[in-house]
């Protein structure tokens, strides 16, 4: 709609990173826009995770430009990204099993009162901001470790939102919930698009995808390989750019070697 | 497990099992909530003063007297203190096994600077303690910024520090100072007044009355099931009926021991530290899991660094209250022994070997628990190797029972740990806890 007029959210360009001998990913590029699901797809492996963490600044990235609303910017460290506006919610669950629900919530930025932890305030605040989202959790001072798989992944995501960010990172959010839950969540991602937030989803579901994003970039071998729009694209085609049944030139080799089922 | 049985045809085996089954499970659903947060929390360890003080006053009345409790009340200070640091280490899931060479060697530090260099005794106390402060934040630079394990560090560090008091002390290993000086006082001094013990005890009810109001109020504003006012007051009587009764049994011999009011202090000042400040909150999440804290952009290091530095710092405090005692530095006073008690008394009273769950208050508790059993055994004539015997058992059963509180916590929670012991480190005792 504004494409053309105002610069993309965040924009990576020629973004590398190995650990050790493994390229993770190689010269990746990725726009997203304000108001926007960008959907990530790939095989495991296919560097999904780490370009999640690349952008939240927790594994920084060997080499790359990254310009947030058209300023170069460094996402060198979780705490950088975090002032910019990028939150992510990790594929492993990213909670501190021994802390309650409101610790973790506000681990890193904490809210205090003459230098003590003002409890009241963020109790409330979880309180609010918790009775917002699709999963019900009774006691915000339970340690997590009594939480269920599907609370705990929306403890996740509520800490994701607390800092109320413009880009958020979700990676594999739908994992571990069931088919009304994920549907839940699904809502919860288009409701955040419609407030303006940029949303990158990391997903295996094809299904998850179509329901809520607008563009779907595959990524294969750690590179590249193609962005479509989710309306217009037949669904074998992404899932050939995913397999590397249709190829960038660059892993046509690697391709040829394995050959996949349609 | 939980299948139903018969009512009438179950013969009395198995309804003792049942019985057992169903205690079981009552306890651990009654202990989960705490366990999760806290470890074994400090229950155990006061049943454990309450069965050791009750078998020493049968086997011995002067136990219990006046005199011997207050004294014990000093006993414990030094080596609590020592362990009250650890307590800061073993909640990152580390471990600092060079709190005793440390203790040992400010002490030393002090006892040199003030008797050969006739430097004042605050200088050189602070000369000390800042010194163990330094070399602490040293085996917190090591283990942090190179990534060296910490009890390889420490252990080194341990070593070094022994060696360094002995090269200190020179040819006799053994210095004394001023009996009447600071340090001297530090355990000796007492307030014979019987309002100075009263009121602290009347101080410390009230400050926990309040504290705990303010935690509940936090819990309504949260939506969380709160205490009632009747549980609140029916605890805080009780706290208050422990501390009198101290301040009534300390008065009858000298008062208020200066030593057991600093240890109180430090002990409730660091909680409220690690309890009620971002800082603290940071220590927890790191023996939660360091991942997540990086991830929150937590300065992983930085954190690190300042628990070895306070673990220092507070190895020295112990180190000087244990010179303290007879105004004399040695190198007799074996630095393993002074270790193991000081980590035994954090285990003991509650706080876990496996990181992120514990108190201060379980320093106090634990050295409590073992100085008593020192305290009775010297009564009743026991030697002090069947001492060393006896702590060491207790000691096995904490840890024991720190690990298998571990093992329930893996098994029944999906959340717990996952991400410090992955693939199921807990699968193997699973089957036991049923």
């Amino acid at each position: 709609m504004t494409q053309a007029s105002a610069p993309p959210l965040l924009a990576l360009r020629g973004v590398h990173k190995s650990f050790g001998a493994v390229h993770a990913l190689t010269d990746v590029e990725l726009e997203i826009r304000s108001g926007e699901v960008v959907a990530v797809m790939g095989d495991s492996g296919a560097g999904k995770s780490t370009l999640v963490k690349v952008i939240a600044g927790v594994e920084p990235a060997d080499a790359g430009a990254f310009r947030w609303k058209g300023r170069p910017v460094d996402l060198a460290r979780p705490h950088h990204t975090r002032d910019l506006g990028i939150a992510a919610v990790y594929q492993d669950s990213a909670l501190c099993h021994n802390l309650d629900v409101v610790g973790n919530l506000f681990l890193g930025s904490e809210i205090r009162r003459l230098g003590v932890l003002d409890e009241g305030t963020m109790g409330r605040r979880t309180r609010s901001l918790l009775d917002s989202l699709p999963v019900q959790i009774p006691d915000v001072r339970a340690p997590v470790a009594s939480l269920s798989s599907d609370q705990l992944q929306i403890v996740s995501v509520a800490r994701a939102l607390l800092g109320e960010p413009e880009l958020l990172l979700l990676d594999e959010p739908t994992q571990a919930l069931d088919t009304r839950q994920v549907s839940n969540l699904l809502d919860l991602v288009e409701r955040l698009r419609d407030d303006g937030l940029g949303v990158l989803l990391i997903s295996h579901t094809m299904g998850d995808i179509k329901a809520v994003a607008d563009r779907v970039a595959v990524l294969r071998l750690g590179r590249n390989n193609g962005v479509f729009d989710v309306n217009t694209t037949p669904h074998e085609q992404i899932i050939s750019a995913i397999t590397g049944a249709t190829d960038h030139a660059v892993s046509q080799r690697t391709a040829n070697r394995e050959e996949y089922g349609p | 497990m939980s299948a139903p049985t018969p009512s009438h045809s179950s013969g009395l085996g198995d309804r003792m099992r049942q019985l057992r089954a169903q205690g079981v499970r009552g306890y651990l659903a009654a202990w989960r909530r705490r366990q999760l947060t806290e470890g074994l929390g400090p229950a155990p360890a006061v049943l454990a003063l309450l069965l050791i003080w009750t078998v020493f006053q049968i086997l011995d009345s002067n136990f219990l007297s006046p005199r011997n409790l207050s004294n014990l009340s000093v006993d414990i200070v030094g080596l609590g203190l020592i362990a009250t640091g650890l307590v800061f280490v073993l909640l990152l899931g580390e471990i600092d096994l060079s709190v005793g060479a440390a203790s040992g060697l400010s002490a030393a530090l002090f006892a040199v600077l003030n008797v050969r260099h006739g430097m004042s005794e605050p200088l050189a106390v602070l000369c000390a303690v800042a010194a163990a402060c330094a070399a602490g934040a040293l085996h917190g630079y090591i283990f942090a910024r190179l990534g060296v394990p910490a009890f390889a560090v420490t252990l080194a560090a341990a070593l070094a520090w022994n060696g360094l008091m002995a090269a200190l002390l020179g040819g006799s290993g053994t210095l004394s100072f001023d009996d009447e000086g600071l340090v001297a006082k530090l355990t000796s001094h007492h307030f014979g007044h019987p309002a100075a013990a009263y009121s602290l005890a009347a101080l410390a009810t009230g400050l926990y009355f309040l504290a705990a109001r303010r935690r509940s109020r936090a819990q309504r504003a949260s939506g969380t099931q709160s205490s009632s006012v009747g549980e609140i007051a029916a605890r805080t009587a009780a706290l208050g009926l422990i501390a009198f009764a101290a301040a009534a049994v300390l008065n009858q011999y000298q008062g208020l021991p200066l030593a057991f009011l600093l240890f109180l202090l430090i002990v409730a000042g660091l909680d409220y530290v690690l309890r009620r400040t971002a800082y603290g909150r940071q220590v927890y999440a790191l023996g939660g899991s360091v991942e997540v804290a990086r991830r929150a952009g937590l300065n992983v290091a930085a954190v690190r660094v300042s628990v070895f530095a306070v673990s220092g710092t507070l190895a020295a405090l112990g180190g000087l209250f244990l010179a303290s005692r007879t105004s004399t530095v040695g190198l007799s006073s074996a630095p393993v022994i002074l270790l193991i008690s000081a980590i035994a008394a954090a285990v003991i009273g509650g706080t876990s070997l496996f990181g992120g769950r514990g108190r201060t208050w379980s320093a106090l508790l634990g050295i409590l628990v073992i100085q008593s059993i020192a305290s009775g055994m010297a009564l009743l004539g026991i030697p002090a190797a069947i001492q060393l015997v006896i702590t060491a058992g207790v000691l096995l059963i904490a840890v024991i029972a720190d690990s298998l509180a571990r093992h329930a916590r893996l098994t029944h929670t999906p959340g717990a740990d996952q991400d410090r012991y992955p693939s199921g480190a807990g699968g193997r005792l699973g089957s036991g806890t049923q």
